[in-house]
């Protein structure tokens, strides 16, 4: 059984006991744990199960490479799925639950996948649940769906906040341990802004765990020194529980920091997601060992070497008592020897090489430690945890059992593959490396930024130097690289001199033993949480999925929530020897980012619920708030859509709106609508190729309606120019336009007409905009007093400047309903005191604020065009019978060419009509008119569609407007509308102004 | 070809699976093709199954630069779905969808289509009367689509926020018969099939120059030499500008880089595909159990299969907004397409100035739901010349004006 | 995440300060154009896997439009330049070439 040992931990702190419970049971463990060392420690060896076969599944790692060990951690609001434990610091309260397994981990029912494995090889799904087809979508997908998946679902909203953090700096260096460590004290040094980011809740990496010396000091005393004189640098920030998760172009760096996740709920964003701008990028990243493939590599209690050493060095965790080393290089033997001077047992030391003579393996056997050379573990025993294993020659087949061994615990070496994740997500190419086994970044093929160089540089065991003597020169060199790359010249350099056991060379071993047959292959574990095998790999060779894309998608090799960090290049070495041929002609799978999974709550930020986006309001916001309003997104802003009188629903108060507007007058804040100054000696001639109709022949004083058109001939938007004076124009645009036709404004003036002398300023936050529209709007500005108003003195389409009400206004006499109207624009500031006064001035009137609805309804009932109702972008002015207000006399104007084309001109074109129905009703809204037969694809012709339909309250009747083939030409014909319900309804075409046809009361 | 089934698997098994054939044979070219095309992604291979299939053209070669099914059909969010708006567009996506109800009787190769459902939401009126429209438009097309209210939206998609502070869910245009199926499983099973009418699937074999003699072409050079065809289907997606180059002419086409990540996997807790076009972002769970993400396409013309990452944060916080659940997964992995936009942001599957060389191409975000449809009508275009699914997506229409714009009902088209 | 340096304002700005706007140096077609040069203009892009130039505007910036020249296929910037030009300037084109040997230059 794996226990607590007596003595020794260094990141454990006794004195302070952290209770916490796994399953519903209450365990104990100390400060410093992590949920992994923690349920080591009190023998918990199964921790959860295999994602294919249910399959028992112990800890393998310690670190972020682990595949097994995963939770869904926490309660209610802070429930989170597949949470690692070996990453997962212990705290007080921690509440855990594997996954995974029903109805429990001892006991779970889905292991019969396991029973009847054989069935179930690499893509075996793909080849079945063919016939019969309906089974597979009610019987055989809702099973595999339920037996798939890992974690449980989260039910309740994320009770945490999560913010974003925006860094600047020289050199990123990521990975605080001693490669890390030394990149920043170089650069550092170098004065260069310097950022570090390390993962771990610790500075230091492997070394203090691999007994390494620096300076002729333990390793630990080096680390803490260098900690301190970078604390001491105002150049260098620090920061640990910070992965960086993704290396983006032009030196951008995604980071996540665990703020508070050992802390929940002490008040502090749980995480802080850093975006960096690196200049260059130091990825002091390590490496990470690799598995051996032997049968029954995955029983609970076959580890990591390097992890069974953390286990035992950082925590003070036994494994077992008896612990049997396998590997296939000297740096296992540290593992060896760090059990045996915790005073457990190891019994072998089984070594695949014919020869084990460095020193490390002489220490070992000083130690009293046996050595079996040129051996192999045939088969690993055990279930639910390992019992022993079964010794035999790697050489051969794993028949002939020399020896069974037992023991509690494996420890495992297969090599080391370097870290290459963040030097390859943009591009950063690797070779491999015939001495260690491994892909290494290839200096000569960097990844490169905006400048076109290289910005990022792997050091130290991250990039290939594994020996640790060999560590601290890499970074070195590699620091300097960086550093010149960025510009900074002078660097001066100490490397310390590192003091470690000399290490004899490995060699690959990728299936143990050697020529093991398919039983042992069926069992040779490559990835542990999908359950893929060697002889998974290999079929999928056997069956063409050569790529090893193809082979990756197949098997899912790699595809688990480690991302194949221990299984990808086993499985890539035993597909180049399925395939016969060499590993680097094979490559590797595309690395992406994120190195390890980062909580999406972290990555969408702060962004929530009402700042879900950004929120603009007009001057009037709070009021419509404060009286009943029903609001409308109209791009970021909010409109009111309607008010409503207590009880009333929207329909009603629509109604209601329309009829006061009609009958008395009525108030809308029009501040959205776009307000775009055009000035200068050539805004008159710029409006003309803007608008389709002639803008520089407008007086100061008036105003027009014009059309803007894209260069494609479809209309885009619409609105009324006033002239200011004679170099001054005022263009309204529609609300959600604001924004694009002044940035189409700009597109044009500083890129194609870039010599007319013309400036334009989008002034519509700048203004309150107030509709007074009805009989009495003349009556109600009369009372504020101010401006002269009357019907002689202002005009139809006129606009006049001065004050209303004492307040500074600009008032436009335009209609969108057809009534008497003036719209005012006062200055942002004095907007809600204007809407105040003429509330009150209207008062006697009956003043009723309306919203965006019965603006539409009064204007369908005008006949007049909604940009987004009668347009879609497909539609141009000629569809819309608005031909009056395109220019004839102009040579050119923006669309003009477009709308000659053959599909635009065509006089077959759908026009714009009115519908009424015969019976008075509402017509549906979107419906399309049907012709007679069918189309080469069988689908109904069609002759027309409804593109506006409202009940109109002044006309007591259903009123629409609608897209009809040769609309006009067709007055009084009825069409048929069909309904999804079957049914349809008639409709005949008429004049699309249902309502003061000869426009006098706009006129009064 | 040895037939995939139950029985297949039982008999593997006791004899561990040593016996099953290559899906696909990997052969020598030859020195000449009746047809040969360029590009083996889920297009591609269809092309060339329904040749064979549909007119017994059997003679071709599908020549690919990588791997086969590598390209887009490999890395998009396998959403599949016809409710869309144009006549064209629900003409030939319906094809495609019916196409995928049986594809993998056909192919025997379970594609794992997973007809699950589809749910498109209404978050500003503007878009309620988008797909109201859509709903009668389909309607007419023959195309199942209905429009449900919130509550019913709820009742299908149990996790999701319909009342959020900003854009509460007005309504959703629903279609039953949506849904998703296994990207990869597609190209393979259509190459598969191809492989075993004798096809030729060249994989590794780049194209590095169209030979043309007359205004015809006559082959292709490729890394493996000189390959002789008496018609040519050019279906490279990102890489059409690339291939028409070699040609001799140009095509209205932009490439740019399209993103998608999945999460972790977990249980099973969302049983369709959701799609929220207001804030720009769907979700789907696979069977797997990741919830598989997309959004909008990035801005600017890139061939690097890597995006920016502002736009995965808008992607995600809008999903967060729809579905809290989410804020407490992780996301796993995150990774970029590049795909082809036309001017209008629908397909092209024309015939091109030369007379024997078509093109099939500006899927945009759209392509793997449209693959059998596509494969379909480009192989009907090749053979007879005309094809009804393939009319009004020809090269013309953007010289003539005639548009086939999706956008007007939705603000994205995928 | 793209950085271009706007050449008005000086900043180095973030791609999420910028606003893409397409194909740079296209010539406007108007009324009284071909087809065939009016549907050049609006359709026919380069769309080159390559050495490009192209649009953006400083949208949350200075609000001024700008022209890059970029390569799609690594995203190495080569400069950035104002709009009011037909042309690539001279200065820029031999960078690219003296940089990029095989690039055919400016067409």
């Amino acid at each position: 059984m794996s226990t607590r040992l007596s003595s020794g931990g260094r990141l454990i702190d006794r004195a302070r006991t952290v209770e916490y419970s796994f399953n519903g049971k209450r365990l104990r463990g100390f400060k410093g744990d992590t949920l992994a060392s923690a349920l080591l420690a009190s023998d918990q060896m199964l921790v959860g199960r295999s994602f294919k076969y249910h399959r028992p599944r112990g800890i393998v790692a310690s670190g972020a490479e682990e595949p097994n060990a995963l939770v869904g951690l926490g309660t209610g609001a802070r429930f989170e799925p597949n949470q690692r434990m070996t990453t997962t610091e212990l705290f007080d309260g921690l509440s855990s639950a594997s996954q995974n397994h029903w109805p429990s981990l001892e006991y779970d029912v889905g292991v019969l996948n396991n029973a009847v494995a054989k069935f179930l090889p690499a893509g075996f799904y793909y080849k079945t649940f063919i016939h019969p087809r309906a089974a597979w979508k009610h019987v055989f997908e809702p099973v595999i769906r339920q037996s798939a998946g890992l974690g449980r679902v989260p039910k309740e909203r994320d009770a945490d906040r999560y913010e974003y953090f925006y860094a600047h700096c020289d050199l990123l260096v990521v990975g605080g341990g001693i490669a890390g460590l030394q990149a920043a004290l170089v650069a550092g040094a170098a004065g260069a802004r310097v950022l570090v980011l390390e993962q771990t809740a610790h500075w230091g990496g492997r070394a203090p765990v691999d007994g390494v010396e620096i300076d002729g000091k333990p390793a630990e005393a080096w680390i803490k020194a260098s900690v301190q004189a970078l604390e001491k640098m105002s150049n260098v920030m620090l920061r640990r529980r910070t992965m960086a998760s993704g290396v983006y172009d032009h030196g951008y760096v995604l980071a996540d920091e665990k703020v508070a996740d050992h802390t929940p709920g002490d008040g502090r964003p749980r995480h802080r997601l850093w975006r960096i701008r690196a200049g260059r990028i130091v990825t002091a990243t390590g490496a990470i060992e690799r598995p051996l493939a032997f049968a029954g590599n995955d029983i609970p209690g076959v580890m990591l070497a390097s992890a069974v050493r953390d286990y035992v060095v950082n925590w003070a965790v036994s494994p077992g008592d008896r612990t049997v080393v396998v590997t296939n290089n000297d740096d296992a033997y540290r593992t060896a020897l760090a059990l045996k001077a915790a005073g457990l047992q190891v019994p072998a030391v089984v070594d695949a090489r014919d020869r084990a003579d460095g020193a490390l393996p002489q220490a070992a056997r000083a130690a009293g430690i046996r050595v079996l050379t040129g051996s192999a573990i045939a088969k690993a025993h055990g279930g639910k945890r390992l019992s022993g294993v079964a010794i035999c020659a790697q050489g051969g087949e794993g028949n002939a059992v020399t020896e069974e061994i037992p023991c509690e615990a494996v420890a495992m070496s297969g090599g080391w593959s370097p870290v290459v994740h963040l030097y390859s997500h943009c591009g950063g190419k690797l070779s491999w490396d015939e001495a260690h086994a491994m892909f290494r970044p290839d200096a000569a093929r960097p990844p490169t930024g905006a400048d076109g160089t290289g910005f990022v540089f792997a050091a130290g065991a991250a990039n290939g130097a594994l020996y640790v003597q060999d560590v601290l020169g890499d970074a070195t060199k590699a620091t300097i690289a960086a550093l010149q790359a960025a510009g900074v010249a002078e660097v001066e350099t100490v490397v310390p001199a590192v003091k470690a056991e000399v290490e004899a060379p490995m060699i690959p071993i990728w299936v143990m033993p050697q020529g093991a047959g398919p039983d042992l292959r069926m069992k040779m574990w490559l990835d542990y949480q999908n359950d893929v095998k060697v002889s998974d790999v290999q079929l999928a060779a056997r069956e063409g999925y050569e790529s090893v894309e193809h082979t990756k998608r197949y098997t899912t090799l790699g595809m688990a929530t480690d991302q194949g960090k221990l299984s990808n290049i086993n499985g890539l070495a035993v597909l180049s020897n399925a395939l016969n041929a060499p590993i680097p002609e094979v490559g590797t799978t595309t690395f992406r980012p994120p190195y390890t999974p980062v909580t999406i709550g972290a990555l969408a930020g702060e962004a929530r619920g009402e700042i879900f986006q950004p929120l603009r309001r007009t001057a009037i916001h709070d009021w419509h708030e404060a009286h009943g309003v029903e609001w409308e997104p109209v791009g970021h802003w909010r409109r009111p859509y309607c008010y409503k009188n207590g009880a009333e629903i929207a329909s009603a108060a629509v109604n209601r709106e329309v009829l006061a507007v009609r009958e008395r007058v009525g108030l809308l804040d029009a501040s959205t609508l776009g307000k775009i100054l055009v000035k200068g000696p050539d805004a008159g001639r710029f409006l003309d190729m803007l608008y389709t109709n002639m803008m520089s022949n407008l007086k100061p004083g008036k105003c027009r309606y014009g059309l803007m058109c894209s260069e494609n001939g479809f209309l885009m938007d619409d609105g009324v120019v006033a002239r200011i004076d004679e170099e001054t124009w005022l263009c309204h645009t529609t609300s959600g336009g604001a924004d694009r036709i002044h940035g189409w404004m700009e597109d044009w003036l500083q890129c194609e007409w870039w010599d007319w002398k013309v400036y334009t300023a989008n002034l519509t936050e700048q203004y309150t905009q107030i509709a007074v529209v009805g009989p009495k709007a003349r009556a109600v500005l009369e009372k504020l007093g101010g401006i002269e108003v009357s019907g002689e003195e202002f005009k139809f389409m006129e606009w006049r400047e001065g004050t209303l009400g004492g307040l500074p206004a600009r008032i436009f006499r335009i209609s969108f309903s057809g009534e008497l109207s003036y719209e005012i624009a006062t200055p942002a500031g004095h907007g809600r005191a204007l809407w105040d006064a003429l509330l009150k001035a209207g008062e006697e009137f009956g003043i009723t604020p309306y919203g965006t609805e019965a603006l539409h309804v009064m204007r369908a009932e005008k006949g007049f065009i909604m940009i987004g109702d009668e347009s879609d972008g497909t539609v141009i002015p000629q569809d819309l019978n608005l031909n009056w207000a395109i220019s004839k006399k102009k040579e050119d104007f923006l669309g003009k060419r477009g709308q000659e084309r053959s599909y635009l001109a065509d006089p077959g074109r759908w026009k714009l009509v009115g519908l009424e129905t015969l019976d008075g009703t509402v017509l549906p809204d979107g419906a399309y008119a049907v012709a007679d037969g069918f189309n080469a694809n069988g689908q109904r012709n069609t002759q027309g569609r409804i593109t506006s339909t409202y009940w109109s309250p002044t006309l007591r009747k259903g009123i629409a407007m609608a897209l009809v083939h040769r609309g006009p030409e067709r007055m009084g014909e009825v069409l048929e509308f069909p309904k999804p319900d079957g049914s349809s309804v008639k409709a005949k075409i008429c004049d699309p102004v249902f309502y003061d046809k000869d426009g006098e009361k706009q006129n009064v | 070809m040895k037939r995939y089934s139950v029985f297949a698997i039982a008999r593997e098994a006791m004899r561990h699976h040593t016996g099953w054939e290559r899906a696909w044979a990997s052969p020598e070219p030859k020195a000449n093709y009746d047809v040969i095309i360029i590009g083996a992604g889920g297009h591609g291979l269809a092309t060339a199954y329904y040749l064979g299939k549909n007119f017994g053209i059997t003679n071709v070669a599908v020549i690919e630069k990588g791997w086969l099914g590598g390209g887009n059909t490999g890395r998009n969010t396998t959403i599949i779905r016809s409710n869309y708006l144009q006549d064209p567009s629900a003409a030939i996506y319906d094809k495609a969808l019916k196409l995928y109800e049986n594809l993998s009787q056909d192919l025997n190769y379970n594609v794992m289509f997973s007809p699950r459902g589809l749910l498109m939401l209404a978050q500003t009126h503007h878009e309620v009367r988008g797909y109201l429209r859509t709903v009668h438009a389909n309607n007419l097309q023959g195309v199942a689509t209905e429009w449900i209210e919130p509550a019913k939206v709820k009742e299908i998609v149990p996790i999701i926020n319909i009342d959020g502070p900003r854009y509460p869910v007005l309504g959703a245009l629903w279609q039953r018969r949506g849904g998703t199926a296994r990207h990869d499983a597609v190209a393979w099973g259509y190459a598969r099939a191809c492989s075993d009418m004798g096809m030729h699937i060249l994989q590794k074999t780049e194209v590095t120059g169209v030979r043309q003699e007359n205004g015809a072409v006559t082959g292709v050079e490729t890394s493996r030499g000189f390959i002789g065809t008496k018609k040519l289907g050019i279906v490279v997606a990102g890489h059409s500008g690339q291939v028409a180059g070699m040609a001799g002419f140009r095509l209205p086409l932009e490439a740019v880089a399209l993103q998608a990540l999945v999460s972790e996997p977990i249980k099973p807790c969302m049983d369709v595909v959701v799609m929220a076009n207001t804030v720009h972002g769907y979700m789907s769970q696979s069977d797997k159990g990741e919830m598989v993400i997309g959004g909008g396409t990035d801005s600017f013309n890139n061939f690097t299969q890597r995006g920016s990452f502002h736009h995965i944060e808008e992607t995600l916080r809008a999903l967060v907004e729809t579905f809290p659940m989410i804020s407490r997964l992780k996301m796993l992995r995150q990774w970029g397409g590049i795909v082809d936009m036309t001017g209008d942001r629908s397909p092209i599957i024309s015939k091109t100035p030369l007379g024997n060389c078509f093109i099939n191409c500006g899927w945009g975000t759209g392509g793997f739901k449209a693959i059998p449809g596509s494969g379909w009508a480009m192989a009907e275009l090749m053979a007879r010349g005309h094809a009804p699914l393939a009319a009004e997506f020809g090269l013309d229409r953007f010289r003539e004006g005639r548009f086939i714009d999706e956008s007007v009902a939705a603000g994205v088209a995928h | 995440m793209l950085i271009l340096e706007c050449p008005y304002c000086g900043v180095k700005a973030e791609e999420s300060e910028l606003a893409a706007g397409g194909e740079a140096h296209l010539k406007r077609f108007g009324a009284g154009s071909t087809d065939e040069d009016f549907e050049g203009y609006l359709f026919a892009r380069k769309n080159p896997k390559g050495v490009h130039f192209e649009r953006w505007r400083h949208a949350y910036g200075c609000g001024k439009w700008f022209l890059a020249a970029r390569c799609t296929a690594t995203l190495e910037v080569f400069g950035t330049y104002p709009a009011q030009t037909a042309e690539p300037p001279a200065d820029l084109v031999a960078k690219i070439k003296q940089k990029r040997p095989e690039w055919e230059g400016y067409k």
